[in-house]
């Protein structure tokens, strides 16, 4: 292919603050409509705003994670348009000077390799509130219980080649903004938004092709989709002599196309400025010291440590290291006493399916980590095998009691006793002289039929790795 | 001599002499029956009795303070929960706040009984009284003449004595002008000194509340309620506020004042300059020394003031857009219609004229020719005072250029009107404290004197001023007005 894909996305982080950006009213979601907006996110006369020291010390968070520069003296301006749900005729913004300034992020891509994704800056903004477009007989509702709700844009470098770059970044930055507690990353509410500046150019070219802008695009799937039917449909313009106009189009996810939105003639002159209202928010090395202080281990650094420290291979290290609570579950689990690998099999496998089956949280998980690592020690002690351990799993799972209760109650005990085994063992044979015939005979996989008639007689009890050495030493002396 | 002032009330109620009650129905009596000189927008009369009734069994408990009882007005710019607050603009005929403004709460909480909301420029934005859309107001001392503007109805309403005190806003002089007009003390204090909130925005990186009275004595008195850090205004000081009482009566010996020379030139009614000449004898007498100083960039201070002020407002005015509250157009098409009507029907022409201002001085293109440059001057004449400042305690100048004008005067010439601002705007720019203080009559007109100080110098102005009147007679002067019931 002879295009060059180039592609920068802004991301609007909503940051998990208790109280909006710049008044005191709260910022949950799903509350009835103008039950959450004060005076001053109605953008009543008089009313000032007051910056909520708690999102710029997410935002601050945000920029040590991203290696990033942090303004000394960052500014808030106003961006003047008029909208419905825009209460002030201005969005309070940063423009010329952000709180976040440059910095990096390194993603993993498919093949391994990683990829250093540029930061050009991270900014502080009010978000809008919303226009509710039905059940109003062709008018429109106001809500305004988002307006106010305090945003962190983080604005990419065009670095991405591909859509699949675009996601993985996407994908990191999602779990690297929830590792910081600094949003919930919840996109279907929209916590956690995206817009893909994308543009295509000639294989070596240096100057960058006309960019268009993607709205709307909020799921990891619609933008990796929104890309690509954006790239095919600038390419195919070019190729047919055409030319792309800078635009914003809006991704139709039920049809899968962009189409315009907005052209570069038709966008507002913002006639920022600096707020009057607010003064310049001050840094000092001070404050950054104590949110270093606050910083948690970070994905790519728990990914490391997990690898190392472990021994888990990339792809575990990777997963259980995707959101904090899973990889809080998973230590907790190996902080019993339990083998690393086989917490990390039971916490993917068994764990992540029965939370995914009922679509529950990790911290929701009818089995705290305790409780699972006392059941996988049973596994390690030869209590019970793997296979009984999913069936006491399904018992706890239903708050049946602990895994020791559970395989006491249902005796589920292991047949350990070598005596016992030998004893079913010397039945099974007695009762199966053809198969006994054919396996002397050379049909060697007819182990396994001994295997399972062994444990259908002891009703999966009998300890797998002891009935496998005694079988095969009695076939032999059979 | 009749009683008139704040700090005379304040003596007579503690002595029992006369009940809050009484002196707000004196005052309700005397406001009804000037009312020809329209300087209220609205009359709180039963709230205001209520308030009184409250304040007088707080003193019968002994729980009064210094305030508690005594009667004042509002600009009609600070909100004032459950009653209208209009900016004098048809936009917000309807507006009826559900909070208060910092400084009305501060006011209420002192005890202080509200007579009413008064009448002032729409937005605060003139200087003239004539952009209301409830009307002009008229000067007491010539009611043919305008009061000043924009806070032009608490100062006709304080120099006519129908209230004993009241608030104004001073964004370009909107305090200093009128007061000088009216013949009063009105006080400006450092920008932060005292809270926005709740006070509608004109520009608001130059709005500043400040008293309205007919002495210092009575500004201290309102001072000391009004100041102070405010959590809900960012720009607001976090300095302690001092009695402002207490050093009324220091000393003005070894005072530094500084003259601009060119303050005085062919732009000046010559009567005024006479009036200030004066004024400086009489500081002298008490001690003060005059020096020349010069505020090399003063020109840029009206050009600097109309780019700054009305981008600002261009954008703090965009909230009154017909869509949660306030003026809203009939049976609008679509939300352009709804946006244009509301504005275009609801806004009055001075309004609109600098909401256009602002957004072209704002947009993309002219920015830096404008609003950069703008912020460039206005440095520079900030570095002039605080170079002035150096040499000198105070600066003495005019309140304005000439006394007050006929009604319908200037209205046809916009450049004319912003020039009566021309001693008072560069304080604003600067965010320093000023106040004017009556000292002469042109006529029958009053003739004010502006004083300036450092920052945070609200207490020495205000000993300065209480020292000049000590020593003259102009602030007790009152205006012959036949009543229009």
């Amino acid at each position: 292919m002879k295009w060059e894909v180039v592609i920068g996305l802004e991301v609007h982080a909503q940051l998990a603050t208790q109280s909006k950006i710049f008044s005191g009213a709260a910022t949950a979601y799903g509350a009835l409509p103008n039950t959450q907006a004060c005076a001053i996110d109605l953008g009543m006369p008089g009313v000032l705003p007051v910056l909520n020291e708690e999102a710029l010390h997410m935002a601050l968070k945000f920029g040590l994670a991203v290696n990033a520069h942090l303004s000394h003296e960052s500014v808030f301006a106003r961006k003047n348009y008029f909208y419905p749900d825009l209460p002030k005729g201005y969005q309070i913004s940063q423009y010329e000077i952000p709180v976040v300034g440059r910095g990096h992020l390194d993603i993993t891509l498919d093949d391994g390799t990683v990829k250093r994704i540029g930061i050009t800056r991270a900014h502080l903004e009010e978000d809008a509130g919303k226009s509710l477009h039905e059940d109003f007989q062709g008018m429109t509702g106001i809500d305004l219980n988002r307006a106010g709700t305090p945003l962190l844009e983080i604005v990419s470098e065009p670095d991405m080649r591909s859509s699949n770059e675009a996601v993985a970044y996407l994908k990191t930055l999602h779990t690297l903004v929830r590792y910081l507690g600094i949003c919930d990353g919840n996109m279907q509410e929209g916590s956690f938004r995206c817009d893909a500046n994308v543009s295509v150019r000639l294989k070596g070219a240096e100057k960058l092709g006309t960019r268009c802008e993607l709205k709307n695009i909020n799921s990891f799937r619609f933008v990796e989709r929104a890309i690509n039917y954006e790239v095919e449909r600038q390419i195919d313009v070019l190729e047919n002599g055409g030319t792309i106009a800078q635009e914003t189009r809006l991704y139709d996810a039920d049809a899968n196309t962009t189409r315009t939105m907005r052209s570069k003639e038709e966008a507002n002159d913002y006639r920022y400025f600096p707020d009057p209202d607010l003064l310049p928010v001050c840094v000092n090395e001070e404050l950054i010291a104590r949110i270093k202080t606050t910083l948690p281990e970070l994905p790519q650094e728990k990914r490391d440590r997990f690898m190392q420290h472990y021994g888990l291979n990339a792809y575990d290290a990777n997963v259980l290291s995707s959101a904090r609570e899973l990889a809080q579950y998973f230590e907790a689990v190996v902080d019993v006493g339990v083998d690393p690998k086989l917490s990390a099999n039971w916490v993917m496998g068994e764990l992540l399916a029965a939370l995914n089956k009922e679509n529950l949280a990790i911290d929701e998980s009818p089995i705290p980590p305790a409780a699972l690592g006392q059941l996988l020690q049973r596994i390690t002690d030869n209590t019970i095998s793997g296979k009984i351990a999913k069936t006491v799993f399904a018992h706890m799972w239903l708050n049946e009691g602990s895994a020791d209760e559970i395989i006491e109650k249902q005796g589920l005990k292991q047949v350990t006793d070598t005596g016992a085994i030998e004893k079913i063992i010397d039945e099974i044979i007695a009762n199966n002289p053809q198969q006994l015939a054919d396996y002397k005979g050379g049909k060697e996989k007819l182990f396994a039929f001994f295997v399972g008639q062994a444990m259908k007689a002891t009703q999966g009890k009998a300890n797998p790795q002891q009935l496998n050495d005694l079988l095969k030493e009695k076939l032999q002396k059979a | 001599m009749m009683i008139h002032t704040l700090a005379e009330y304040q003596k007579q109620l503690l002595a029992k002499k006369i009940s809050s009650l009484e002196l707000t129905q004196f005052f309700l009596d005397k406001m009804a029956q000037h009312n020809a000189l329209n300087s209220f927008i609205t009359v709180c009369a039963e709230t205001a009795k209520a308030q009184a009734i409250h304040a007088d069994e707080l003193r019968a408990q002994g729980k009064a303070g210094p305030l508690t009882g005594l009667p004042f007005a509002h600009k009609d710019i600070f909100c004032t929960r459950g009653i209208k607050t209009t900016c004098g603009s048809k936009m917000l005929d309807n507006f009826i706040a559900p909070y208060s403004a910092t400084v009305t709460e501060k006011l209420d909480d002192a005890g202080m009984v509200l007579l009413g909301k008064t009448n002032m420029d729409e937005f605060a934005m003139g200087s003239s009284n004539e952009n209301s859309f409830y009307g002009v107001v008229h000067n007491p001392w010539d009611t043919r003449c305008v009061p000043g503007g924009s806070s032009g109805g608490s100062a006709a309403a304080v120099a006519s004595r129908i209230v004993p005190a009241a608030s104004g806003t001073d964004t370009g002089g909107s305090i200093r002008q009128p007061a000088a007009f009216c013949g009063i003390t009105g006080l400006k204090p450092t920008y932060g000194r005292i809270s926005r909130y709740g006070m509608i925005a004109f520009a608001s990186s130059l709005d500043q509340a400040g008293p309205m009275t007919q002495t210092a004595e009575d500004a201290a008195l309102l001072l000391n309620a009004m100041a102070g850090f405010d959590v809900r205004d960012s720009t607001s000081l976090n300095v302690p506020v001092p009695d402002y009482t207490a050093t009324l009566n220091d000393s003005l010996q070894g005072l530094r004042i500084g003259i601009v020379p060119s303050f005085f030139g062919d732009g000046l009614n010559s009567e005024i300059g006479a009036a200030i000449d004066n004024a400086k004898s009489v500081l002298e007498k008490l001690g003060a020394q005059c020096v020349e100083i010069e505020l090399p960039h003063h020109e840029l201070a009206i050009p600097t003031y109309y780019v700054v002020a009305s981008a600002e407002c261009s954008s703090n005015l965009a909230r009154y857009d017909g869509v949660r509250y306030g003026y809203r157009a009939a049976q609008p098409v679509d939300l352009m219609d709804l946006y244009k009507r509301s504005r275009s029907e609801a806004f009055g022409q001075e309004v609109k004229r600098r909401i256009m201002m602002g957004t072209y001085v704002l947009s993309s293109g002219y920015y830096d020719a404008y609003y950069l440059k703008a912020q460039k001057a206005r440095r520079l004449i900030s570095e002039d005072f605080k170079a002035a400042f150096k040499n000198v305690d105070v600066i003495l100048s005019p309140t304005t250029p000439d006394v007050a004008f006929k009604i319908a005067e200037k209205t046809h010439d916009p450049v004319k009107m912003y020039l009566s601002d021309i001693y008072t705007i560069a304080v604003n720019l600067a965010g320093l404290p000023a106040i004017n203080i009556p000292c002469g009559f042109s006529g029958q007109l009053p003739i004010g004197m502006q004083l300036i100080g450092n920052h945070l110098t609200e207490a020495r102005l205000l000993n300065i001023a209480h020292q000049f009147q000590q020593h003259s007679d102009h602030h007790q002067k009152v205006p012959m007005m036949e009543s229009s019931s």
